[in-house]
């Protein structure tokens, strides 16, 4: 796409452009350039001199357990993510797209968290689990069940999962209940009248019709848990128990800030690199050809 | 919407009607159980928490707690934290949009040499966060004494394309005839800019700058790297910051309506502002 009318000259363009080009060299191309090239040293204790040591802190990393179990906690901790806020998302749109009037009502109603950032979810629902003064852990201990996520390594991803999904619900549901609104009533008028009960129409019409947003959702998602969530992991957790909930991004801030491993973190920032950029790949390649009908 | 009256046959009357209703309400509880607990958590006393389990009702601490917080706070006055949050949400709003406006204006409407790689190099930064970049950018931020400063809150996260592709894409859809008009009347681009593009881009503009006031309401991680300064730490991280080290008991109340505080001006705009912020929401994503 090209415009047929431009204005001639270059001397103007270029000083417009100039504001967010030098933003963007210091303060995207510049450290992005710095996480590569730590990457490949190891700096001495006293951070005076650093020693090159090619891809040895990627060989490190990989071969390293920590590392490798943040690999897995970040998936776990994606799927569990993306598939529960997904989900409850897809269910409320289903219902809310059912209604003549009143979809509107719950949509505002709905909307909220979105509004709500994940450090302040963390927030939240750390009170109400809290082992001490938590109102929902308190009636868990009534029931018998003694929530512990301090100590019990799986509450504590379940914990962390639920206040991550929780506010990426309302920005699911919004989503789905347009990709649901767009879809013409007729063709579900018409799988209606040959006798298709609900179930079977949103089985085999409605979700496959919905399947561009629900794919464009899903990238979205994996991108959120990723990256955005670390307000959560480190108010709710800080990582543990034993780095139960140490996602990618979490070991990058812990080893970087925390513990001054900079080669370290700096190679693991590059990996991070990595899988956003084929995340970005997938999402504008696949988006565009492959969920269209 | 006539038209979906028409096809009523396919909605549910009757029972499963009321299914719906009551399945969406159940819905919206859950969505807001945390919210509500925190607010009635923020008005009642510190004793009433710690004696689980909490009331589930408001009590009559509202002013108390939120002057404490308000006034003093833990660490910071949370006044001055809003305001901290202010500065950061708007300047990254305000900033973003008016760099991205020209230098979309740029791409689309000028030919120059070099056109394609600014280009580029502008689109590389589409969706990296920050946060794959912090001990570099840090360091940057850090070499410039930014630390502790607006500056040094707003800049890296000006720093991506998202606005300009935005921006972009509304100017290819800008008929032609008004740039030609334009030329032919002799006038200079920067008074197309003005008269005619900018007014044009108005909904957008407000569409995208709800987007990007949560968005930078809502960061965490970097004040968190760069305000040490309790003074300077905005409301989103602070909040943590306010939990005691240790065993000690946390103030609940305070630290609870400091909570529904750093909520509700994102809160305020989402609902203020609905269509348009859906709008610029699928725009933007999409």
């Amino acid at each position: 796409m090209e415009k047929r009318v431009t204005f001639k000259g270059w001397l103007l363009p270029i000083c417009l452009l100039l504001p967010q080009v030098i933003v963007t060299a210091v303060f995207f191309f510049y450290p992005a350039g710095q996480a590569v090239w730590q990457s490949l040293f190891i700096p001495d204790p006293f951070g005076l001199k650093s020693q090159f040591v090619g891809l040895g802190n990627f060989e490190f990393l990989l071969g390293d357990p920590y590392y490798r179990a943040a690999f897995t906690t970040t998936a776990v901790f994606s799927i569990l993510v993306t598939v529960a806020s997904l989900g409850m998302a897809l269910f409320l749109a289903v219902l809310a797209d059912r209604l003549i009037k009143g979809s509107g009502v719950y949509r505002t109603l709905l909307i909220w968290p979105y509004a709500v950032a994940p450090a302040v979810a963390g927030v939240l629902w750390l009170f109400m689990f809290n082992t001490r003064v938590g109102v929902v852990s308190w009636y868990l201990g009534i029931l018998g069940y003694d929530w512990n996520h301090v100590l019990n390594e799986a509450e504590a991803m379940g914990l962390v999962v639920a206040a991550s999904s929780w506010g990426r619900v309302s920005y699911n549901f919004l989503f789905f209940l347009a990709g649901l609104q767009a879809i013409p009533k007729s063709v579900i008028e018409a799988a209606a009248i040959d006798g298709a009960r609900f179930w079977t129409r949103f089985r085999t019409i409605v979700f496959p019709l919905l399947s561009p947003t629900t794919f464009f959702l899903l990238v979205v998602n994996i991108v959120y848990a990723f990256f955005e969530t670390f307000g959560v992991i480190h108010t709710i957790t800080s990582g543990g128990p034993q780095q139960a909930t140490t996602i990618l991004v979490y070991k990058v801030f812990a080893d970087g800030f925390v513990g001054q491993d900079l080669g370290s973190s700096a190679a693991q920032s590059v990996i991070l690199l990595v899988v956003v950029g084929l995340l970005t790949v997938i999402q504008f390649k696949f988006i565009e050809r492959r969920v269209h009908y | 919407m006539a038209g979906r009256e028409q096809h009523g046959m396919v909605q549910k009357r009757g029972v499963g009607h009321w299914f719906t209703h009551l399945g969406l309400i159940i819905g919206v509880l859950i969505i807001f159980f945390p919210i509500w607990l925190a607010f009635v958590a923020s008005t009642v006393t510190q004793p009433e928490i710690v004696h689980p389990p909490m009331p589930l009702w408001p009590g009559d601490q509202f002013f108390n707690n939120y002057r404490d917080a308000l006034v003093s706070g833990v660490n910071a006055p949370v006044a001055k934290m809003l305001l901290n949050s202010f500065v950061m949400a708007m300047g990254i709003a305000l900033g973003k949009i008016l760099i991205s406006l020209l230098s979309a204006f740029a791409i689309v409407y000028f030919r120059f040499p070099g056109r394609k790689v600014f280009f580029w190099l502008i689109f590389l930064t589409l969706m990296l966060p920050v946060e794959v970049r912090i001990v570099p950018t840090y360091e940057v931020v850090a070499g410039f004494g930014m630390l502790n400063s607006y500056s040094g809150l707003i800049f890296p996260l000006i720093a991506s394309a998202t606005a300009t592709f935005l921006f972009r894409q509304f100017f290819m859809t800008v008929p032609d005839e008004l740039a030609e008009a334009a030329r032919v009347d002799g006038a200079r681009p920067m008074r197309f800019f003005w008269d005619i593009l900018l007014p044009m881009s108005r909904t957008n503009i407000a569409a995208l700058f709800v987007i990007l006031f949560i968005y930078g309401w809502n960061q965490y991680l970097w004040p968190l790297l760069i305000t040490t300064d309790p003074s300077m730490n905005t409301i989103v991280m602070g909040i943590k910051q306010m939990f005691p080290s240790g065993d000690d008991i946390a103030d609940w109340p305070v630290i609870m309506a400091t909570s529904i505080l750093a909520m509700l001006p994102p809160i305020i705009v989402v609902i203020s502002m609905q269509k348009l912020f859906i709008r610029g929401l699928v725009d933007s994503e999409k």
